[in-house]
């Protein structure tokens, strides 16, 4: 079967949407939406046999054969288990979403469509063997998540959001094409596999660095690695299934899926490792820090999502190392990171829906005004409990059993010898400690605020109660996962995460079963990781004890020094000057746009003419002047300078029809019976057309133009009718190449079966033009019905395109 | 825009057919001599102009009840449909077939596609010009 057509299932769901919208009130849409991701995520499961034998499937949809572009899907261990997620996860949210939004009062038109686009990008993106088409979908997650966030479109906030996620991602998607570009050039080819087949050419390329730093942009925009993780704290104002989906546990993680992707072409780098490692644990520290900090269930969330995206970041960075050494202790993160982004989907899905549980039950996510909420919503909190400690990397949780291979590779870095890490090295392991005492803090944070202590005195905006059963499952479904792979890894490793591992350093292995790794929860007492442990749950369990002291800190960073305020000032600057740009040069007179393209066009038109020297003029190939054409030419001329005399505009519009019909003239004089034909009738219509609208119009007069203005658009038109002369007279005088006219001559009757070449013309040989012009004819009829009858009002001034 | 000038009003009554008759005979001749939709559809648009100089924008709603708008979305799927009808029999889109016939009354004929494509031209002109000069027209 050609499984790559299965990439367009969703979209292709996507059109009944409406449909079924409209026509089945009293269903909620999302049980028809459910069955996409359901049988998608049933099919994909038919690969995991491939894959565990290290094999793949591949199915190729041709786009742009001349360019080497087409549509490939390529399920190796890597791809299928993020389409798993993206299936599995998605089905979940679909099935929260039927119970989360309300069927009367959401557009759930626009929002399920919206989500199975998105579902159709992501399949794209993981499963593109083609970078230019993993580019296409790329750029479409970045639209279908900009359309979620903005869902509820008249909310300040999720507009901003919208925006902001938009403008991050976007631009990093483009450095993206830019590295892909340059990639292409150097492998010759598009193709991932082609590309890390001939990997070892690209070293000491000059654009290697390149190239691998502009991707590296695209996968650190996308998965909201620091600097550029301030795009998804604002993206929260999304609805809670949009959240739990696209910003946590699936669109986010492209970004490492690119960096996991592209592994075997760059680990061989330094740069590599120092940005991915170094980058991932910067991200980290920042995120679980300021996750202390807020106070918004959501965003709470949020940082921690970045702070876990960092940590996968840096195991990948990490997993780099084993190319340049032998040590299994490096091999070790490839398969933490792996095995952490499968346990991290689980447990951070069930929280995203447990905070939209509590912000649909409570009427409040803000965790000051929460407390206490154990009692009356016991389901709520046992998921949200097995979900953060999971996060906090406690047992009996899968987060254990991945944090303590996380602290074990960050240990192993210590001993690297190569590129600075002998001096270096020793930060990684200190700063992921700290950073895991402040995740811990964060997960207690979150939960215990919310569900332990006392009610708070002020009343919550909704009397709480426990959540509907169906808003329930999922989130459930997702804690017995995060409880079953504590006591199952080695099954998962063996399924999913060593298949995957193979696919990121296909040169280490041959076989998914050579991936060394034995996950086990206990290492002994001698194991340092369980000290580090032990050590952090200590610490952390103090600092959450003693937060309200030190919670405060946190103000001591003034608003206007963080990385928001510099993103907003960049983006009021850069607004502020676009707009002054653009009025400097937008007047809004149409006048001022013709003197600005008439000028142009004279002055390259003349200056290209002389600098090719092609003003050649041929006396010999005119044809005689007759008397007819003297009359006509004279006319012409008188009724030009009519035009231009003329006081009124009724006066002026006869004198331009006299000049069509003029033309016209020319047009029989010279046997050209097809434009005599349509001159005349054009210039007919359009003198009625100034009739009829002639009430409308204002009455003649100079628009305070002074004697400069005159003489400076008597230049440009003088120039324009100049330069056309001069055009016209060189073309005729030489001609470069046999002339068309014999072709069309010779195949009118036999190809096009057809008598007159200038209708042939215009319906076969140069039919594209055609239907373009009907289609410009077609907009602009709908445009003056925009204009005149919908009469947009005038408010302010009518310049400014803004308002 | 009231007007009641009986000459122009019955010499328009004869003048609209006569016009609209030979632009239905320019648009089929258009493809061995002189004319084709695109001329066509504008002497049809000029005739309908004459009517409304004639008579008031309502008289001519009510004798030709049609939303031009409609007839130019008609027109451009007409054409669009044509040229991507191709695609369907494995060639480039846009490549057009004739062949020729021996019909009743017409005797051999041939019939081409391109008609079909002009047809729509001939639509969409229609519509278009229409579709301006009623909106900027019947504007108060």
């Amino acid at each position: 079967m050609n499984f790559v057509l299965l990439i367009f299932l969703p979209i292709m769901a996507a059109l009944f949407v409406p449909l079924l919208f409209r026509k089945l009130k009293d269903i909620h849409t999302g049980w028809f939406v459910l069955l996409v991701p359901v049988s998608l995520f049933i099919y994909y499961i038919g690969f995991i046999k491939t894959t565990m034998d290290g094999g793949h499937a591949l199915s190729e949809l041709q786009w742009i054969p001349s360019l080497g572009i087409s549509f490939v899907s390529y399920i190796d261990g890597l791809s299928l288990l993020f389409t798993l997620l993206i299936t599995g996860i998605g089905a979940l949210v679909v099935l929260y979403s039927i119970f989360y939004l309300d069927k009367r009062k959401e557009k759930l038109n626009h929002f399920y469509v919206y989500l199975l686009i998105f579902m159709s990008a992501m399949l794209g993106v993981v499963q593109s063997d083609n970078v230019i088409s993993l580019y296409l979908f790329w750029e479409l997650t970045s639209i279908s998540s900009f359309l979620l966030i903005g869902y509820w479109s008249t909310r300040d906030g999720s507009r901003f959001g919208a925006l902001k996620s938009m403008m991050i991602t976007v631009f990093g998607g483009l450095m993206m094409l830019g590295g892909f570009v340059l990639l292409g050039i150097m492998g010759d080819t598009f193709s991932i596999r082609e590309l890390i087949a001939n990997a070892p050419t690209f070293v000491g390329h000059e654009y290697f660095t390149l190239a691998l730093v502009l991707v590296l942009l695209g996968a650190f925009t996308k998965s909201a690695q620091f600097p550029f993780h301030i795009w998804l704290p604002d993206a929260m104002e999304a609805p809670t299934p949009v959240s739990a989906y696209l910003h946590s546990a699936t669109m986010v993680k492209a970004g490492l899926y690119l960096v996991a992707r592209f592994t075997p072409i760059f680990a061989v780098s330094e740069v590599w490792i120092w940005l991915v490692a170094g980058i991932g644990l910067v991200t980290l520290f920042w995120g679980s820090f300021f996750a202390v900090k807020q106070t918004d269930l959501k965003a709470i969330l949020a940082f921690s999502t970045v702070s876990q995206l960092g940590l996968i970041m840096s195991l990948l960075g990490a997993g780099a190392l084993a190319y340049h050494s032998d040590d299994p202790f490096f091999k070790l993160a490839t398969f933490a990171a792996i095995f952490h982004l499968i346990n991290h989907a689980t447990f951070k899905g069930s929280l995203f829906m447990i905070a939209g549980i509590v912000d649909h039950e409570t009427g409040t996510r803000d965790i000051r005004k929460l407390g206490g909420l154990m009692s009356i919503m016991p389901v709520s909190f046992t998921v949200a409990f097995i979900g953060s400690m999971s996060m906090a990397g406690l047992p009996p949780f899968n987060g254990f059993l991945s944090k303590e291979m996380f602290l074990q590779s960050m240990l192993a870095i210590r001993h690297f010898e190569l590129f600075n890490f002998a001096t270096w090295g020793i930060l990684f392991p200190v700063i992921a400690w700290i950073a895991s005492v402040f995740t811990l803090v964060y997960s207690f944070y979150f939960v215990f605020k919310t569900f332990a202590g006392q009610q708070k005195s002020e009343p919550l905006p909704i009397k709480p109660h426990e959540a509907p059963v169906g808003m329930l499952v999922s989130p459930v479904i997702l804690a017995t996962l995060v409880v079953g792979i504590f006591f199952i890894p080695n099954l998962i490793g063996k399924w999913l995460v060593k298949p995957a591992v193979m696919a990121v350093q296909p040169d280490l292995y041959s076989h998914p079963s050579e991936v060394d790794v034995d996950v086990a929860a206990w290492h002994g007492f001698d194991a340092p990781e369980l000290w580090m442990t032990v050590s952090l749950v200590g610490v952390g369990l103090v600092l959450f004890l003693t937060l309200k002291r030190w919670q405060k800190m946190y103000d001591i960073q003034p608003e206007y020094l963080s990385l928001n305020a510099l993103y907003d000032s960049a983006m009021f600057v850069s607004e502020g000057g676009m707009n002054k740009l653009s009025r400097f040069y937008m007047t809004g007179l149409i006048r001022t746009y013709l003197i600005y393209m008439f000028a142009f066009i004279a002055a390259i038109t003349a200056a290209t003419l002389f600098i090719k020297e092609a003003f050649v003029v041929d006396m010999d190939s005119f044809s005689p002047i007759n008397l007819y054409g003297v009359l006509t030419a004279i006319v012409l001329v008188v009724a030009v300078c009519m035009v231009l005399l003329a006081k009124t505009r009724l006066s002026a519009i006869i004198a331009l029809g006299a000049v069509g019909y003029a033309v016209a003239l020319f047009f029989v004089i010279f046997k050209a019976p097809d434009l005599a034909l349509t001159q005349l009738v054009i210039e007919t219509i359009s003198v009625a057309l100034f009739l009829l609208a002639f009430k409308h119009l204002p009455s003649l007069n100079n628009h305070g133009q002074t004697k400069r203005n005159k003489l400076g658009n008597l230049i440009i038109a003088a120039g324009v009718g100049i330069t056309v002369t001069l055009v016209a007279l060189s073309a005729h005088s030489q001609k470069l190449i046999p002339s068309i006219s014999q072709y069309y001559k010779d195949t009118v009757a036999t190809e096009a079966g057809g008598g007159n070449i200038v209708n042939v013309i215009l319906v076969d040989y140069r039919g594209f033009d055609t239907l373009f012009e009907i289609a410009v004819l077609s907009i602009a009829g709908i445009a003056v019905i925009a204009m005149i009858r919908l009469k947009l009002s005038r408010k302010g001034e009518s310049t400014d395109e803004n308002k | 825009m009231k007007t009641n000038d009986v000459i122009l009003q019955t010499t328009t009554k004869f003048v609209f057919f006569i016009i609209f008759l030979f632009s239905i005979h320019i648009f089929f001749a258009g493809h061995y001599t002189p004319g084709g939709g695109f001329v066509g559809g504008l002497l049809t648009a000029g005739a309908i102009v004459l009517l409304l100089l004639a008579f008031d924008l309502k008289t001519v709603q009510k004798a030709l009840p049609f939303n031009f708008t409609i007839v130019t979305a008609i027109g451009l799927l007409l054409s669009l449909g044509t040229a991507a009808g191709s695609i369907f029999f494995n060639v480039p889109f846009f490549t057009h077939a004739f062949d020729y016939f021996t019909l009743p009354l017409f005797g051999k004929t041939s019939l081409h596609t391109a008609m079909i494509f002009d047809a729509g031209v001939y639509l969409v002109v229609v519509g278009a010009a229409v579709t301006m000069i009623q909106t900027i027209g019947g504007d108060e």
